[in-house]
């Protein structure tokens, strides 16, 4: 379903990996690991079209993602390293107004569910600067709970600063949208429980991608 | 496959102008949150245009002369003042990303941006404008044409500023480096503005200029928006 051809990366004059080909079928994790620097966020970058690849191409669904255009963001869920958080606006607001932007509008009952859900009870009108950094984490991935529509999630280091209660949340959410037939791609520093999801591996090191193989 | 079929089939296509009301109503939203910056630049504009009756004297003819270039001038600086802000807090928590993604135009939406800046710090300056001739002893038909020309001159210096402001983002220095580039870039505005209150204060037409500046206006609309989402486009690579 995703898939990409030959893909190189160059940040600075730094070659973070080339020659890069992988494909990702439906209801797989693509779970892209590596030391700092390899290029994991630049990678993943790329496959939301924020960073242009120096070679190689992208196809979504057998099409190049470049003729997608549009087409292809309607489909695609990115949670960034930033977790696009406001802090001078409370948490639900940030939760509308982020789902408002991607086209799905969400009543104030149904963000005070998915923000209880995500552990934020009673916590939904406070300034999100006042909450910490795990807790505005949780702002961010409650985001996850309406888009259950888009079939590609992109979340770069989705577990940072979460405790394991958050962390079972997030697979729930993660392992529901396989089974939905959808894509999931993940970095994680954190060990991931990962059982009885399809997962496919890559590894970036040094230059190239040493090793990729499904689990 | 049938079942991510069955996803790709469902996705509702996002109509684009909920979403520019939406980035709207955010950025006005959290200018409410953070009244201090606002203010700052309409506290700024009125000292500033204060301060020159006070320095120049209390000379009538003098004053009345040096009004419309006085504020223009110091609605120049004062909407540079704002501009850093424009882009600088999207680009530092992540929102701007989030922003590129949207699938519908991203000018379209920096031009949503743009629009809740200029209500923000661009409209005020309008407002006060008139009250602020007063103390140049402006003639009515004067402080008529110069609030006019502020109106259609303001949204021009947002738009311009919004292009500078997407170019430095992330840039060390971005705000000097931002004067630098955009204060060339008003040279237009400022003469066809303070050009339109001298012509009426001296009894001329100014029909000329509010054309020339509604000119810019347009131009300005036209290309700013794609201007500066290009450049954002670059700074976020």
């Amino acid at each position: 379903m995703l898939q990409g051809v030959k893909l190189a990366c160059v940040r600075g004059d730094r070659q973070l990996f080339s020659e890069l080909s992988f494909e990702v079928r439906p209801g797989e994790l693509f779970w892209v690991t590596g030391p700092n620097g390899s290029g994991k966020t630049s990678l993943l970058r790329m496959l939301c079209t924020l960073l242009p690849p120096e070679a190689g191409e992208l196809r979504w669904r057998r099409t190049p993602v470049r003729e997608l255009g549009e087409a292809y963001l309607g489909e695609l869920t990115y949670l960034g390293h930033a977790p696009a958080v406001k802090d001078d606006l409370s948490a639900i607001e940030n939760l509308r107004f982020a789902l408002e932007q991607q086209g799905v509008s969400v009543s104030e009952e149904e963000a005070m569910r998915a923000l209880d859900a995500f552990g934020l009870g009673g916590r939904e009108a406070l300034p999100t600067r006042s909450l910490s950094q795990g807790q505005r984490r949780r702002v961010a991935l409650a985001r996850l709970v309406f888009c259950t529509q888009r079939g590609l999630w992109v979340l770069d280091e989705p577990l940072t600063a979460l405790d394991t209660q958050a962390v079972e949340l997030v697979r729930e959410q993660i392992a529901a949208h396989l089974a939905r037939g959808g894509v999931v791609v993940l970095t994680s520093h954190q060990e991931v429980d990962l059982r009885g999801l399809r997962v496919h591996k890559l590894l970036l090191g040094e230059g190239v991608a040493l090793g990729e193989g499904a689990q | 496959m049938s079942a991510a079929g069955q996803v790709l089939a469902d996705v509702p296509r996002a109509a684009l102008w909920p979403i520019f009301a939406s980035v709207v109503r955010r950025d006005l939203l959290l200018a409410m949150r953070r009244r201090s910056d606002v203010l700052t630049t309409f506290f700024f504009f009125i000292i500033v245009v204060s301060l020159f009756p006070l320095g120049v004297g209390p000379e009538p003819n003098t004053l009345r002369e040096i009004a419309p270039g006085v504020v223009w001038v110091a609605a120049l600086l004062a909407s540079m003042l704002a501009l850093s802000r424009l882009f600088a807090g999207d680009y530092a928590d992540g929102t701007l990303e989030q922003l590129l993604l949207v699938p519908q135009p991203l000018a379209l939406l920096v031009l949503g941006k743009i629009l809740a800046h200029w209500l923000v710090t661009g409209l005020p300056l309008v407002l006060i404008a008139p009250l602020l001739g007063l103390q140049f002893d402006l003639p009515g038909a004067a402080l008529g044409s110069m609030t006019a020309g502020l109106l259609l001159g303001t949204p021009v210096l947002s738009m311009v500023g919004a292009v500078g402001a997407a170019l430095t983002l992330g840039a060390r220095g971005a705000g000097g480096l931002l004067a630098l580039l955009v204060l060339p870039l008003y040279i237009p505005v400022l003469i066809f503005g303070a050009g339109a209150a001298s012509a009426a204060a001296a009894g001329l037409q100014a029909s000329g200029h509010f054309s020339l500046l509604g000119a810019l206006l347009l131009l300005a609309l036209v290309f700013a928006p794609w201007a500066s989402a290009a450049a954002l486009r670059i700074a976020l690579e």
